[in-house]
């Protein structure tokens, strides 16, 4: 893709003068990195860190049957979804096959605002679209009508509620409050296994709250922070961890399926959860030096079991870290597996989720 | 991190490798833009004693967090030596790139193959060109 064809965000100019290192992603121009890694990543775990995430995208649906279609495209149940609150599920196929892991927020009592993946929206938005005709309901692309950023790490609360005219919203809930003199949406999400929050505001406001939110101690924190940070609590990344290809089940999603709701894909993932799957996704850390990738061969035995969907070095443990589908009966904690790292095998060992835990 | 500096003893071979050579013995490491653009050194695992280093040819890798990098030998030869102390302490390849960040000891097969290296001066021009 051409450099001319990137979008940029609101920020782009704030993140050159931040000395930002800018990497194409998803059809955006975005901050891979300011600092470096490894400095970004310690500082949302040990204080806070901003992201901007404004390519996140955004589809709004709303009417009184609003709730029935998000019932029928969402894998979770949205009758649990109160006004103000937030939850997780995914999108899916007929067949169980991922399409998109979403966040969705419900605004009032007919209307929801869902946050997709940037390289999935499209595609999202044209199923929603689509399931749309047969509910009384209207599905709006909203991804022009906001900037995202995410303020995460332990410090977080304290750095936005400086700057808020009321209280902040508890976990997994939202508010709609005055921040920087802007009215936004508050969400009490992340995705860095930090507390923080989540600011969905008008475009043109994000230079400001950016500029308020750095000020008040947040430090600017790039996309491979992001990813290390997701990492290391086991947050699934779409595209590496799951696609269309796996279904929640054997993706380690099935806590967010409600397969009582009907939801399209639902006899799929109940079938799934029945019958048990043949490969399961599962969290290892390196029990000696090298560092996992994508793509890494799991070997047992001598013998391929699984591949690697994501992998690096945790800044927060200092060992190599990742993510891999293998056969089901590997995927207990305690397995000693071995990585093929570029035909170096590298020991390692199957945990449990999440691969970091605060202290204390 | 230390200052874009490129030491006019050294030779440079376009893949952003270093050599110093004394005799029919050569030191090798990575340039200052090289660690630059790599990032953060936070792998390093020595090639062994005993093993060949062809010109042109990737001889070891070193990672950064998010990716890994092929490192060229600037010239071809046995390895002598490596530096354990970089292996230990990657970052040394960040802070000090043509001192305790050198990798490889290498006795050359062929010292005239180093008529083929770019002096400072011209692997400055060449960064220049590239827009580095």
């Amino acid at each position: 893709m051409a450099t001319a064809a990137l979008k940029r965000t609101p920020l782009y100019e704030a993140h050159r003068a931040a000395g930002a290192g800018l990497v194409p992603f998803a059809g955006w121009q975005m901050p891979v990195q300011y600092e470096g890694v490894r400095a970004e990543h310690l500082a949302v775990r040990s204080s806070c860190g901003v992201f901007d995430v404004s390519h996140m995208g955004e589809v709004e649906t709303s009417g009184p049957q609003a709730e029935e279609l998000l019932q029928r495209l969402l894998s979770n149940d949205l009758s649990k979804l109160d006004v103000g609150g937030a939850q997780y599920s995914v999108l899916c196929r007929e067949d169980g096959g991922i399409l998109d892991d979403l966040f969705t927020y419900r605004l009032a009592k007919e209307r929801y605002l869902t946050i997709t993946n940037a390289a999935n929206h499209e595609r999202d938005f044209a199923w929603f679209s689509e399931h749309a005709s047969d509910f009384e309901a209207e599905v709006t692309d909203a991804i022009a009508d906001y900037a995202m950023l995410a303020v995460q790490g332990p410090e977080a609360r304290a750095i936005v509620a400086q700057l808020a005219d009321g209280a902040l919203p508890p976990r997994m809930h939202t508010a709609t409050l005055g921040v920087v003199g802007a009215e936004m949406l508050v969400c009490g999400t992340g995705y860095t296994g930090e507390d923080g929050v989540e600011l969905l505001m008008a475009a043109e406001r994000a230079v400001d709250v950016w500029e308020a939110v750095t000020g008040g101690g947040a430090h600017p924190a790039g996309l491979a922070a992001r990813d290390t940070l997701r990492l290391e609590v086991c947050f699934h990344l779409y595209g590496n961890d799951m696609d269309e290809r796996r279904n929640p089940i054997e993706a380690g999603l099935g806590w967010c399926c409600v397969e009582e709701t009907g939801f399209i894909g639902a006899d799929a993932v109940a079938a799934a959860r029945e019958r048990g799957t043949d490969e399961k996704l599962a969290p290892f850390v390196l029990t000696g030096p090298g560092i996992p990738r994508q793509g890494n061969a799991v070997v047992v035995g001598g013998e391929e079991m699984g591949v690697v969907t994501s992998g690096t070095l945790s800044p927060s443990l200092d060992v190599g870290i990742g993510m891999a589908y293998v056969a089901a009966e590997l995927a207990e904690p305690g397995t000693e597996i071995e990585i093929d790292v570029r035909g170096k095998p590298r020991a390692a060992r199957i945990e449990s989720k999440p691969l970091y835990r605060k202290e204390g | 991190m230390a200052d874009e500096t490129y030491p006019d003893d050294l030779r440079y071979h376009p893949e952003h490798d270093w050599a110093r050579i004394e005799g029919d013995e050569a030191t090798f490491g990575i340039t200052w833009f090289a660690q630059d653009a790599l990032g953060e050194v936070v792998f390093y695992e020595p090639p062994a004693i005993g093993a060949s280093a062809s010109k042109d040819e990737a001889y070891t890798e070193v990672e950064s967090v998010k990716a890994v990098s092929d490192v060229y030998a600037p010239l071809s030869g046995e390895i002598l030596a490596v530096n354990q102390a970089a292996a230990d302490k990657p970052e040394l390849l960040n802070e000090d790139p043509y001192g305790q960040g050198w990798l490889v000891r290498v006795k050359l097969s062929d010292p005239s193959e180093a008529d083929e290296l770019m002096d400072a001066d011209a692997y400055r021009a060449m960064l220049a060109e590239d827009g580095g």
